[in-house]
């Protein structure tokens, strides 16, 4: 019990360590794929020191909702990311909230940020969190029906359970898995604002999104924020690790070395996402607004047909 | 005193406070003394329901000398309609403490007081009649009394058109559960709901019943393409009734689906959730497309209403098709994700229209695009706005999470189902369900961004107050039931087990004795869901970053203009609009619902004039089936309007004629 919850508080803080340090990750394989030097990997923690070091920064016309917010989006953020398995599965908590639920909270999340866009009444926020409710509204239901394949391959809504499966010998190659992987890296793509859906590192440019919300927040708010959207990075990279290469990952009643390991090869998975996400970034260009639904509605239409597969197969075997 | 008498002396004694709301209405202490005794009349009723639902779960018949000679006027109180009554009182409650404040500023009280405590003693009478004869008349009644409602102020806008539409809508969906039910009566014309359980008809005949069912309890529920009443009648009634009808009648009328499909006719087919499913798929998606493009507060909500009935039925489309295969649990897990959506929905909708009403009082605006920053002057409306705001779009901790949940799990037991058909239907119903539940949330962060946040756009706006405590405590009181519906389901899972089993004849595991009050439909191991934990972790997670910050880095905090990229504008008419919040998702789904038509005026360079942005959006079912119809009645009326200028010897001829091919008919009968 006491080993468990030791475990379950490493794994809810090794989350928070590591985000902004895939952030940095990130960053430097563009710099290095320009040819720049770019900004040393831990620039990300300096930059949010500096910020919640700074005095906040509130429009006049802000409300309660506004200061209150940052907080809320991050809690949510962080709760869903520490039910996802990252080392180990079984944690101690993973059973309180299933799949469905995390995506429900970043869902939440979501919905209180694009409240936070419109709450100082500018033209920017308001652009930002109708955009970011349109590609929310077709990123959620795309992750429903990838959930609805993994529920039916593994038995289970519980991520933990999911990954303890798959780990298991008895998953085999299957064309529904496939079609899931290739929709949960495009739904992972649009829910964290990346190229070529929306572009992190904008400013003042009229196709922003995810900045644009945010626009008015400065200092510790800002922080906070900054920090939910590098947990976010973590937690779709997390899961996609976990459910589709989840070699290492420890199960239930592994041992303190397993888990160790667990967490040692964690972290190099988590690195070669990264890089990954970083090379995938610099070697296609940003889309048009108008066109993000129409590479949405391929992951929803792509995990539909996973799913389907699943449900009408499930007589032949 | 049996149980079902008490419900008959608690509508008896609504009809009186009617009467007395009819005569007295003119008087000051009309207001208090109609709503605080529809307050007290309902907690009585909604507490005596309590009992029935987690006590006792068989009533027996109560019959009166009333209505038919031979059969009498039949009463009877299950576990099923316990269920619903806990649902109507709770809601009659609610809107009753909303009518004590808002008493005071009806215009026209003779107009709503009479038939307010109606409304309600008829919708609790369809609840306890136990004969098709009583349940008709009762249901009729609550049409009527609610039309009356919505024409209280019929010389506003469109209001004397809503509710036109409505009567006509309302007649004909009772027609429809007329017919329904002579099918399900034996041919001896056994009327009593005992007797139809007793013999079941044939299976083709149940099968039309059912469609029938389905039509008029649907069309009173709102689904599409029935639902074209609701988004009308719905808003043009004062708030509190608008709640009503919205929160609660609507959910008279799953009644009557469910009693009628499930109790009276049984599936008797594997088919017959097929046709639920469709409708309930369909209904949740263009429920929500259309109150995504709505700017009118009201109306919005009175749309909304439409998506959950969409979710509601999705439920009830599982149920029958499991039980038809014969998987009690499973049947029991959808119908259970369909009764609490039923009791979900009546909390946040009765308070969101709530403060609808709220913000309407203190505004005189319904229009989002006249309204802006609201919460500054209204905080605790705004407070409570947000809390239904989160809970309808399914978000954690709150209730409408859970019930959106339960269907999922329902959903990922289908592939368990022998028929090809719903195999394929069931992933396509959860794919449109997970979409139209996102959409939700972009209706009500507009709806609730619109409205509550950014600068107010008009003056009356700026200087709206807070509305009366009573309001207040309206909406309060469903918010704190949304949470604790939200954090500890497995209460509420239980208590409404009994109406469930009643309905499929299954029950879900009891949730009480779960470790740390979670929720798992099947297994543990398979899902669960603990709302409580993940309300605490969002807390203490929260307030732990809140005082780590506050600590460790900085606290000041400075006012200052708004940044908006170094271009701040003076003018709170550049902010984001309802329609243009919801522009972007109108391109991407206009097509499947509307008939949109853009023009653009733009000025030639030099000239003075401003540039105009038109848009009109078309109902599409609208064009495609009620107006031919419309048409198609006013072309026969024209023709037969001739008849009324005939001679004496024409209209004599005419009567021989009719005759003639009476009698002809009459001779030919088999």
């Amino acid at each position: 019990m006491i080993v468990d919850l030791a475990f379950q508080l490493l794994q809810m803080t090794l989350v928070i360590a590591v985000a902004p340090l895939l952030t940095g990750l990130v960053r430097a394989t563009k710099a290095r794929l320009m040819r720049r030097r770019g900004p040393p990997l831990i620039q990300p923690y300096r930059d949010l020191i500096r910020l919640a070091r700074k005095e906040a920064v509130v429009a006049d016309g802000a409300s309660w909702l506004f200061r209150f917010v940052p907080y809320l989006v991050f809690a949510a953020t962080w709760v869903a990311a520490a039910l996802v398995p990252t080392f180990a599965t079984g944690l101690l908590f993973s059973w309180s909230a299933d799949l469905i639920a995390i995506i429900a909270l970043l869902g939440a999340a979501r919905f209180f940020l694009a409240l936070a866009g419109l709450d100082v009444g500018t033209s920017f926020g308001g652009l930002g969190s109708s955009r970011e409710a349109l590609f929310g509204a077709l990123a959620e239901p795309a992750m429903i029906v990838i959930v609805f394949t993994l529920a039916l391959v593994a038995g289970s809504t519980q991520l933990s359970t999911v990954a303890a499966y798959m780990v298991s010998s008895n998953v085999g190659l299957r064309v529904s898995l496939g079609m899931a992987l290739v929709a949960l890296i495009v739904v992972a793509l649009a829910e964290n604002g990346r190229i070529p859906v929306d572009n992190p590192a904008t400013h003042l440019e009229l196709t922003m999104v995810h900045e644009a919300m945010i626009l008015e927040y400065s200092g510790r708010h800002l922080a906070v924020i900054e920090l939910a959207a590098m947990l976010k990075l973590v937690l779709y990279v997390s899961l996609i690790v976990c459910v589709f290469v989840p070699w290492g990952l420890a199960i239930a009643d592994a041992s303190v070395a397993d888990r160790l390991l667990g967490a040692l090869l964690y972290l190099v998975k988590l690195a070669l996402a990264g890089v990954a996400l970083g090379v995938f970034e610099s070697s296609i260009a940003k889309m048009r607004v108008f066109r993000v639904p129409d590479f949405v509605g391929a992951a929803l239409m792509l995990g539909f047909l996973g799913a389907l597969l699943l449900f009408v197969s499930r007589t032949l075997k | 005193m049996s149980a079902e008498a008490l419900f008959l002396s608690g509508d008896a004694a609504l009809l009186g406070l009617a009467v007395a709301g009819g005569v007295a209405a003119r008087k000051p202490f009309a207001g208090t003394l109609v709503y605080g005794g529809a307050l007290a009349i309902c907690a009585a009723m909604l507490v005596l329901a309590l009992v029935e639902l987690l006590g006792r779960t068989n009533g027996e018949t109560l019959v009166l000398p009333l209505g038919l000679p031979w059969i009498g006027a039949r009463f009877r109180v299950d576990a099923l309609s316990a269920f619903f009554l806990v649902v109507i009182n709770l809601g009659g409650a609610a809107a009753s403490l909303y009518g004590l404040g808002a008493a005071r500023h009806e215009h026209s009280p003779g107009r709503v007081l009479p038939f307010f405590p109606a409304f309600l003693a008829g919708m609790n009478l369809v609840l306890v009649a136990s004969d098709a004869y009583t349940f008709l008349l009762s249901w009729e009644f609550m049409s009527i009394a609610s039309w009356a409602l919505v024409m209280a102020h019929h010389r506003e806008g469109d209001n004397a058109r809503a509710g036109y539409v409505y009567l006509v809508m309302a007649s004909f969906g009772t027609f429809m559960l007329l017919l329904s039910f002579a099918l399900l009566a034996s041919p001896a014309g056994g009327y009593a709901f005992d007797a139809m359980r007793a013999a079941p008809p044939a299976p083709a005949v149940a099968g039309l019943a059912f469609i029938l069912a389905l039509i008029g309890a649907g069309s009173k529920a709102g689904i599409v393409p029935l639902h074209v009443w609701l988004p009308l009648a719905h808003p043009a009634a004062p708030s509190h009734v608008s709640a009503l009808m919205s929160g609660v009648m609507t959910k008279v009328a799953v009644y009557g689906f469910v009693r009628i499909v499930f109790d009276l006719a049984g599936p008797q087919g594997w088919w017959w959730s097929v046709p639920v499913l469709m409708v309930g798929a369909g209904t949740a998606l263009l429920g929500v497309l259309y109150a995504l493009m709505q700017h009118d507060l009201k109306r919005l909500l009175a749309y909304h209403t439409v998506e959950n009935i969409g979710i509601i039925f999705i439920g009830f489309g599982l149920a029958l098709a499991f039980k038809w295969f014969g998987m009690p649990s499973a049947a029991a897990l959808a119908m259970t994700a369909a009764l609490l959506h039923t009791f979900n929905h009546s909390l946040f909708k009765s308070l969101l229209f709530f403060g609808a009403g709220a913000v309407l009082s203190a505004t005189g605006e319904r229009d989002m695009e006249h309204l802006g920053g609201l919460i500054h002057n209204m905080p605790r409306t705004a407070f409570a706005f947000l809390v239904g705001c989160a809970a309808i779009s399914a978000l954690p901790p709150f209730n409408g999470f859970v019930s959106e949940w339960l269907t999922f799990q329902a959903i990922l037991l289908s592939p368990e189902l022998s028929s090809w058909v719903l195999k394929i239907l069931a992933p396509a119903v959860g794919a449109l369900l997970a979409l139209s539940a996102a959409l939700a949330a972009a209706c009500f962060a507009k709806a609730f961004g619109i409205t509550f946040l950014g600068r107010a756009r008009t003056d009356s706006a700026k200087h709206a107050h807070e509305t009366n405590r009573f309001a207040l405590a309206a909406m309060f009181v469903p918010a704190a039931l949304c949470l604790a519906a939200g954090v500890v389901p497995g209460l509420f899972i239980d208590a409404l087990s009994p109406a469930v089993s009643d309905a499929v004849s299954g029950r879900m595991p009891a949730q009480a004795g779960i470790a740390w009050l979670s929720i798992a439909p099947i297994a543990e191991s398979r899902s669960s869901y603990n709302g409580l934990l993940v309300f605490l972790f969002i807390a203490i997670s929260a307030s732990l970053a809140a005082s780590v910050i506050h600590r460790f880095a900085s606290n000041a905090l400075r006012r200052a203009p708004a940044w908006d990229c170094g271009f701040p504008d003076s003018s709170p008419a550049t902010q984001y609009t309802a329609e243009s919040f919801a522009q972007p998702i109108r391109r991407v789904f206009g097509g499947l619902a509307f008939v949109t038509r853009e023009h653009i005026d733009m000025p030639e360079p030099g000239e003075t004039r401003p540039a105009r942005f038109e848009l009109t959006l078309g109902d599409r079912i609208w064009d495609l089936i009620y107006a031919p119809l419309a048409n198609s009645v006013e072309r026969a009326a024209v023709e037969l309007n001739r008849l009324q200028f005939l001679t004496i010897r024409q209209y004599l001829s005419v009567v021989f004629a009719a005759l003639i091919t009476l009698l002809v008919m009459l001779a030919s009968w088999p």
